[in-house]
């Protein structure tokens, strides 16, 4: 699978690397899935940089992954979509709704930061 | 009108051959009476009040060049050099409005000098005057139609020029702060100009790594649910690149359309003027702005 997965701290950092073929997309849903339970995971990021193309398969999928990880006790972040992918998604009516987006890994794991902070408790 | 002109262009190869020696006498003829055509064509015009921006030397120099071309292209046929002068005078005066009206009248009169000339030269031998006829008039309406269309083909290239550089200066995205970038669309907006400016934001996105955009609209008098649609989208595709849009600048109009038009603006966060909109992206970026006198009283608290 061309989806490189790497634990950061709480956060696992799923990298796509290169278009991926339907089934390394539902191979990538299970692998999440799997390891943010094993792993005790609190927040993804996917980086879809390499991605020039993100279709409704693939779009559904993300939010698939996004929604199966919440049940699991993670937040999801999609970082990286291109310009160009954004329009065409958009046009396409595919805006990963719910999920949280941002510009890049950096500001994705900042946001998951914000997004899984637990306020101290208060006496 | 236009049938009977295109008419006679279609035959303007088919009588050459007939009047070859007609041709050769019509354009010796018309060389020979230049300083004196000339000199009518421009009191026409001046009478005419034609080219009223321009001073009548210059119009007597415009005129002689023009006269000579005409006459060379009647005497070859090919008009491209007439072209070529049309287009670079079509430039020139252009630029100080002359309008399309002028040329075309111009260039009818010169027509009509010539022609009324030829009248009276031949009035004597009316074959032959219908010879020369024969050649003269394809050959003129040709001419009248190469410079009537120089003009209106530069002059729409103008206004093309001018439309581009109009839409590069209206839509500049702007940087307020670290991680702000502030939109402000002014005048109508179509599709391409919408698609544009989506474009120009976005790639503005990614360079300053912006976080919140304030698009306002204050500049828009008009809104459809075209353009209303590229707005959502506008919106959305920021959202995609990890940037929150908020839209500023609504006026009642363009408010009372988009409710009208059912346009689904759930995605969309508006505040009514642009000061809000910045207050408010400045407080989601967590930036306060704090007046300087008020510091003191601020840090007490």
């Amino acid at each position: 699978m061309s989806v490189a997965i790497l634990k950061q701290g709480d956060h696992l950092i799923a990298s796509i690397q290169s278009a991926l073929r339907d089934h390394e997309v539902l191979e990538l849903r299970d692998e999440l899935a799997d390891r943010v339970g094993r792993l005790r995971a609190r927040g993804i990021v996917i980086d879809v940089t390499a991605l020039d193309v993100i279709d409704s398969f693939v779009a559904r999928s993300l939010r698939t992954i996004a929604l199966t990880a919440k049940l699991r006790g993670a937040e999801t972040v999609i970082v990286g979509i291109q310009p160009e992918v954004a329009v065409a998604m958009v046009q396409f009516r595919l805006n990963l709704e719910p999920l949280h987006t941002a510009l890049d890994l950096e500001e994705g794991l900042e946001l998951l930061t914000s997004l899984t902070e637990q306020p101290p408790l208060r006496p | 009108m236009m049938e009977s002109e295109s008419q006679s262009l279609r035959d303007s190869s088919a009588p050459m051959g007939v009047g070859e020696a007609s041709l050769e006498e019509l354009v010796g003829y018309l060389r020979e009476k230049r300083p004196e055509l000339r000199e009518r064509w421009a009191a026409r015009i001046s009478q005419a009040n034609l080219l009223g921006v321009m001073s009548e030397d210059e119009i007597f120099s415009e005129v002689t060049a023009v006269y000579d071309n005409y006459v060379d292209a009647l005497e070859t046929g090919s008009v491209e050099t007439l072209q070529a002068y049309a287009r670079d005078l079509s430039d020139r005066i252009i630029r100080r409005g002359v309008e399309t009206h002028e040329v075309l009248g111009i260039v009818l009169l010169l027509r009509d000098v010539l022609a009324r000339e030829l009248f009276v030269r031949y009035q004597s031998d009316p074959d032959q005057l219908g010879r020369v006829l024969d050649i003269y008039e394809p050959a003129a309406n040709r001419v009248a139609v190469t410079v009537g269309v120089s003009f209106v083909e530069q002059r729409e290239r103008i206004i093309r020029e001018q439309q581009a550089a109009i839409r590069e200066l209206s839509t500049p995205v702007l940087q307020v702060r670290d991680r702000l970038l502030i939109l402000p669309i002014i005048g109508g907006l179509d599709s391409q100009r919408a698609r544009q400016l989506t474009q120009q934001l976005l790639s503005a996105i990614r360079e300053s790594r912006a976080r919140m955009v304030v698009i306002d609209i204050t500049g828009v008098g008009m809104i459809d649910l075209t353009v209303a649609n590229h707005l959502v989208q506008t919106v959305e595709a920021a959202r995609l690149m990890g940037a929150r849009a908020i839209i500023t600048g609504l006026s009642s109009e363009v408010a009372q359309t988009l409710v009208d038009l059912g346009v689904d603006l759930s995605m969309m966060q508006t505040v009514g003027d642009l000061q809000g909109g910045l207050e408010e992206a400045e407080r989601l970026l967590g930036y306060t702005v704090i007046r300087v006198e008020d510091r003191s009283g601020a840090s007490e608290r």
